[in-house]
């Protein structure tokens, strides 16, 4: 694998999606789900809000680190506040 | 009638995964390493953090490529709606002709885009190009190697020649699903033309354009081969569209710390265009009840 050219962070940050994927397939297998309606008008399930969530995540990590620059580490607790907005709105 | 539950059919999915898995997860999982590191090659590898991205996302270079890459969607868009729309409009709408008209409008998809590139590129020749020839005769200074307008009428006159037919194509197949009794109801309203196309014909085609305006978007946002092979991205960084700065980033100059940097930002913008347009896509369906 050394030529993936892989880092303790980029590991983890693989890990825990991955670990996230799978505690949201065992979710629905054990607790299915109908999909519902939120502030985007669209049909969503916990996997549909689990990807706006991460991809949301993706984008606040940018916008954090061009216009603050300093601390990413306040971006992560921004995503967190905007992770539980989408499981309870969208 | 009791169904037995087996997923046992889950296993016939395994060769997707593996494949999917080998040739886009993977690549893309050493992508996001490259991203946080520097490398001079020989596979040696220090650590970089969040360097890249801070220094993509404060450069003029990567906003001015993706202000000229929205530019060009922006203007193909506005161009190739429109006149697909007006095409499909006016397009025989059966018979011989139609089949006809079908099968010219189709010819240009099927051209591929380095083709498309050396025939526009050989076509605006000064010297000996059947457009740039006469251009220079008539008087008018063309030369899209040195001017920058020149070189953007070119390849947006390009693309618009490549594609309009996509929308044309989707527009009219729009306009063919159309039922006959609601132009004659239009007729009995003695509804103008304007009318007709406002409350029957584009609500009816909202769907397909819907369809166009999404891949024309996504197509052209992912533009390389046409204006690399006219314009080679100049004159200047005139032409220069975010995947072609790419490639000369990571292939030009063996930046791939940088380049995997960039990549990732792009393929964000990609997967939340493509998001969007799934959404809509399906939001529609279902709406229609398909």
């Amino acid at each position: 694998m050394d030529w993936m050219a892989w880092t303790l962070p980029t590991a983890i940050f693989f890990g825990v999606i991955a670990l996230l994927l799978l505690t949201f397939t065992v979710l629905a297998i054990r607790f299915p789900e109908t999909p519902r309606t939120g502030i985007l008008r669209i049909e969503t399930t916990r996997g549909d809000r689990l990807f706006i969530t991460l991809l949301g995540s993706a984008f606040i990590n940018l916008a954090w680190l061009g216009l603050v620059g300093a601390d990413q580490w306040y971006a992560l607790i921004l995503c967190l506040i905007y992770a539980v907005a989408v499981f309870r709105w969208v | 009638m009791n169904k037995t539950i087996n997923q046992k059919a889950w296993f016939l999915v395994l060769p997707v995964l593996v494949l999917v898995a080998f040739s886009a997860v993977i690549p893309l999982m050493t992508v996001v390493n490259y991203s946080v590191q520097d490398t001079f090659g020989g596979n040696q590898f220090f650590w970089a953090g969040l360097e890249w991205f801070d220094e993509l996302l404060h450069s003029e270079r990567m906003w001015d490529a993706l202000g000229r890459q929205l530019a060009f969607s922006a203007i193909i868009l506005a161009i190739e709606v429109p006149l697909g729309i007006f095409v499909a409009l006016n397009m025989p709408k059966k018979g011989f002709w139609a089949s006809l008209c079908l099968v010219l409008m189709s010819l240009p998809l099927l051209i591929p885009w380095n083709v498309v590139g050396t025939i526009w590129q050989i076509f605006g020749r000064v010297d000996i190009g059947l457009l740039g020839h006469t251009l220079d005769k008539l008087g008018i200074s063309y030369n899209y190697t040195q001017d920058f307008l020149a070189a953007w009428a070119t390849v947006i006159v390009m693309d618009v020649w490549h594609w309009t037919s996509l929308v044309a194509l989707l527009a009219y197949a729009g306009l063919q699903s159309i039922p006959d009794a609601y132009y004659q109801a239009a007729k009995i309203d003695q509804a103008s033309r304007w009318k007709v196309f406002r409350y029957i014909e584009l609500p009816k085609m909202q769907g397909v354009l819907m369809i166009a305006i999404l891949l024309r978007f996504m197509d052209s946002f992912m533009i390389y081969t046409e204006p690399f092979v006219v314009t080679g991205g100049g004159p200047g960084n005139a032409t220069t569209f975010l995947s072609i700065d790419l490639v000369k980033m990571a292939l030009g100059q063996f930046d791939l710390g940088p380049a995997a940097a960039f990549s990732l930002m792009y393929f964000l913008v990609i997967l939340l265009i493509s998001w969007v347009f799934y959404t809509v896509m399906t939001n529609l369906d279902k709406r229609d009840g398909l």
